[in-house]
């Protein structure tokens, strides 16, 4: 690894696979930095290394991304997998740790692409053994040909339950229910933008032929389900929920909830690069301009990790991050930057058709991210009840920063992933304001462990 | 508004200010441009430390540590204190005629709790350090509490006292006009006979309001936390000629300082961490505690803090109006005086005297 | 406290080209070398794979992708370990995590 690189991207999903190779054909001294073993990110996790008839029980999407992996093999850009970014600062600074041996090294460009993560939406029972997210599922499935043994339940809403549970189908697993905690409001709140959604009409039609099939199998699908309760003494037993009026219970030992999707912004703040909570999709997105300029000079953030668009936008978004870095650094003037994002472009506004409809279609209620139940766990790691934060907001603590201070909530392990939003809408709820004045929890590095030993090896020298 | 004390800053010094005064029946209006603590005074190391203090706080300090060990019956909250002690480690016989040198010096001043201990006391307290150390220096009653906390207590206790606090409220100006202050800011105009200033890191910014330019500079001290560990540490360490301090808090996770800067920006309130600094800290921490090589940081911060030159705060009257007060610079050692300090002012404003010897902090000597 | 055998996952008909074998909670574990040790204790059934440092309640993997920190275990000895994050090795010693576990060797 080079202590420079022009260009640094980090995250190999469609975004950051994608702007590597654009990069590296307008001759940029790229290198991609990623987490995981191999390339492709979450959403082609183990492409690379998956089974042909496991990868059929995928579907066609993820196929797609074959080509991708192989088109960036073939690029021989600077490739470091098992490579964790633990800190990023204004002067493009870059610490990471790369097969567990630290390094600090600089760029002239750098790409976030780190994509996005489930929702972390608490309910009661949340966390115990046996309850999951469906993206949990997927990855055992994908990476490792894993499935539910003895039947699951699905829950939740959005377009990934829907998958999954088409998924499952068709690998033999026992769906137990589907219950779609979409609240029916939903259907008209989304009415308005299904016109323009029938632009982006494969989307659609997919999600008709997967519900298609589930029913055709005979797997019962509850909608407009809510009071959803897990249960058991000590691991998942039984999950309640409250259905056309009455309250039913269901046996399960294993729950998959999936509450739609979230970027993953916890580098991109702790870097330092501004947010703001974005309403109508539910949750904090970078600024950014056009071309995926971050309101640090030198960040780029592309993909799912600057606002949920999917795969196929992100691919776009990740082109048109590279083709900026290109001509900021002098490869190309604008003309013949304008010129080479013209497709991309395109393409991109196409994919985001869909994008209003599913929003609105699945936009959570207030109420359920407002975690309405006192006992329900908020902070999974220091173990705070939403009640405890609702007490620190009426003792006058105002801000996701005063709670975590006071509660302990965003200190564990998981520094805030888990619970930065809810917290968010608890405190807003409780406090009479809206979450963009209770602001985030301020992002710190490391935003990955480092070992005091790993630190000390960083700048190895004369201790004093 | 109107008021007997207007207090500008609502951190440890401001609340503990207020707070004594409210005791005596002063009414006070704290103004601070974010929120409680949101700076030095809420993510300090929280040291509870009378060990290796400059002579002239020494005073201060233990009549401070004395304050503390009974903290609750002043907040009616134990800000969660613990007392196991704090040791400065000699690695080597130079280390120990320093810290030898040291407790004699203490002792000449007449003060008893600095106290040296050989090898033995040092490991049965520290099993486990590195095993070459020499010896130490300790004071017995110090420790550390939560500072966000001890704030938290200090603004309830005020509070329920019927102090009233202003957050995000910014000082645009201020001026003395007949005989009350007048201070103008986005919600109002607050008015009062006598002014405090314990602006922490802004304070100098307050101190030329009063026609008063003081050397001080703001700068922030990194500190890093981390993951959960079994116990195995007790009392606070520091070294005899490393710095560091270290301390295991009551929730298993370790906190490591040693006055290593972050690069601030002032303006923005944001500081970018020193990886160079932090790597030497984490060095110095593993030279002692080889057990820790594993052990991995969660976070790092730096809260904005006032530095003087000669590391001592200012707290005195000010130097132009016999109806201002100064309460600030405390250089990343404020924490432990805080409840004296507020008491000192609150006798500068109500008795016009205090017992404790403040000379040494008069703003006069910049 | 509980261990019941929790048979909530089981591997689909792979073949899977090369075996390792690890040691959870004790017992010797067959599994596909590659994969992560979240997943292969999954599919053990072991159920629970800690408790936590504040209360000693049970848990387990919840998000598979390394940002729950749920998954924690003591992989060879050192604790804080995101199974997640690890990859099974031939005579890996996976264990669960009481609270904050030991100090890390």
């Amino acid at each position: 690894m080079k202590d420079h690189y022009s260009l640094l991207v980090i995250g190999a999903g469609p975004a950051g696979l994608a702007a590597a190779v654009v990069a590296a054909e307008q001759g940029l001294d790229v290198a991609l930095l990623d987490e995981q073993a191999a390339p492709g990110g979450q959403i082609y996790r183990a492409m690379e290394s998956i089974p042909a008839e496991r990868a059929e029980l995928l579907g066609a999407e993820y196929q797609r991304g074959r080509e991708l992996v192989s088109s960036f093999r073939d690029s021989g850009v600077d490739y470091f997998p098992n490579t964790q970014v633990w800190s990023l600062n204004h002067k493009l600074e870059t610490g990471l740790l790369h097969d567990k041996k630290p390094a600090m090294i600089t760029a002239d460009k750098v790409l976030l692409a780190s994509g996005a993560m489930e929702r972390p939406v608490p309910f009661p029972g949340w966390t115990l053994p046996g309850v999951m997210n469906a993206g949990a599922g997927q990855i055992l499935m994908k990476a490792h040909g894993i499935v539910p043994a003895d039947g699951v339940v699905l829950a939740g809403s959005g377009p990934l339950l829907l998958l999954l549970a088409w998924q499952y189908l068709h690998a033999g697993v026992k769906i137990k229910a589907i219950l779609d905690l979409t609240p029916m409001r939903n259907h008209l709140r989304a009415l308005p933008r299904l016109p323009r959604a029938l632009l982006a009409g494969h989307y659609l039609l997919k999600g008709m032929a997967y519900k298609r099939d589930l029913k055709r199998a005979g797997i019962s699908t509850l909608h407009n389900v809510s009071g959803l309760h897990a249960k058991g003494k000590e691991q998942l037993e039984s999950i309640s929920f409250t259905h056309r009026g009455r309250q039913q219970a269901l046996e399960t030992d294993l729950l998959l909830v999936h509450f739609g999707v979230i970027p993953r912004s916890h580098l991109s703040r702790a870097a330092g690069c501004a947010h703001n909570w974005d309403n109508s999709q539910q949750y904090w997105r970078p600024q950014q301009d056009d071309w995926g300029q971050s309101s640090i000079d030198g960040i780029l953030i592309a993909g799912d990790g600057a606002g949920i668009g999917g795969a196929r936008t992100a691919e776009h978004a990740g082109r048109l991050a590279a083709l900026q870095a290109a001509h900021d650094l002098g490869r190309i003037d604008q003309q013949e930057r304008d010129g080479l994002a013209r497709m991309d472009r395109k393409w991109m506004r196409e994919e985001l058709y869909i994008r209003p409809f599913l929003e609105a279609f699945f936009h959570i209620p207030g109420k359920l991210l407002g975690v309405p139940n006192d006992d329900t766990i908020v902070c999974r790691c220091e173990e705070v009840t939403a009640g405890e934060i609702r007490k620190a907001v009426a003792d006058g603590h105002r801000d996701s920063n005063q709670v975590k201070f006071l509660t302990r909530c965003g200190m564990g392990p998981c520094q805030g992933r888990q619970c930065a939003d809810a917290v968010a809408h608890v405190v807003a709820a409780a406090g009479g304001q809206t979450i963009d004045k209770g602001g985030q929890y301020r992002g710190r590095p490391p935003v990955t462990p480092l070992t005091l030993g790993q630190l000390a090896r960083l700048y190895p020298g004369e201790t004093e | 508004m109107k008021t007997d004390v207007l207090i500008i800053g609502g951190g440890l010094m401001g609340f503990s200010t207020a707070l004594q005064l409210a005791k005596r029946g002063t009414r006070c209006i704290i103004l601070d441009k974010d929120s409680p603590g949101r700076h030095a005074s809420g993510v300090n190391a929280g040291g509870l430390r009378q060990l290796n203090r400059d002579p002239a706080e020494i005073p201060l300090s233990v009549a401070a540590a004395e304050m503390w060990h009974d903290i609750e019956s002043l907040l009616d909250d134990n800000c969660d204190a613990q007392f196991p002690g704090l040791i400065r480690v000699a690695e080597n016989a130079e280390d120990m005629q320093l810290l030898e040198a040291r407790a004699a010096l203490v002792r000449s001043l007449g003060f008893e709790h600095e106290e040296i201990i050989g090898q033995q006391e040092l490991y049965r307290l520290l099993p486990a350090l590195v095993p070459h150390c020499t010896g130490g220096l300790i004071s017995r009653k110090d420790g550390y509490a939560r500072p966000f906390h001890a704030l938290e207590a200090f603004r309830r206790k005020s509070a329920a006292l019927g102090v009233e606090h202003y957050a995000s409220t910014r000082v645009e100006a201020l001026e003395r006009k007949g005989c009350e202050w007048q201070v103008k800011t986005a919600k109002g105009l607050f008015r009062a006979p006598i002014l405090v200033n314990c602006a922490g890191a802004w304070a100098g910014q307050v101190a030329s309001m009063l026609g008063e330019d003081v050397p001080l500079k703001a700068d922030a001290p990194m500190l890093m936390i981390t993951e959960r560990l079994p116990r195995f540490i007790e009392p606070v360490v520091g070294a005899a000629s490393r710095k560091l301090s270290f301390k295991q808090m009551q929730n298993g996770t370790v906190l490591i300082g040693g006055a290593h800067m972050a690069e601030l920006d002032f303006r923005q309130q944001t500081s970018d961490m020193d990886w160079a600094k932090l790597a030497v800290s984490a060095r110095t921490v593993l030279a002692l505690f080889p057990l820790l090589e594993n052990v991995r940081i969660v976070r790092t911060w730096a809260g904005i803090e006032a530095f003087m030159p000669d590391k001592l705060p200012v707290i005195s009257r000010s130097s132009t109006s016999s109806d201002a007060y100064h309460a600030f610079g405390f250089s990343a050692h404020g924490f432990q005086l805080s409840p004296i300090v507020g008491k000192i002012i609150s006798q500068l404003i109500l008795d016009s005297d205090t017992e404790l010897p403040i000379r040494p902090f008069n703003i006069e000597r910049f | 406290m509980q261990s019941a055998k929790k048979d909530m996952f089981k591997r689909l008909d792979d073949t899977p080209e090369k075996l390792v074998t690890v040691t959870i909670e004790g017992q010797p574990v067959v599994v596909p070398a590659g994969e992560t040790v979240a997943a292969a204790v999954l599919a053990s059934g072991i159920g629970y794979t800690r408790n936590t440092a504040v209360s000693g309640t049970l848990r387990a993997p919840f998000c598979l992708m390394g940002v729950c920190y749920e998954c924690l275990m003591v992989i060879d000895g050192q604790p804080n370990r995101r199974a997640c994050r690890h990859y099974v090795e031939e005579g890996m010693i996976i264990e669960r995590q009481h609270g904050p576990g030991d100090l890390p060797t």
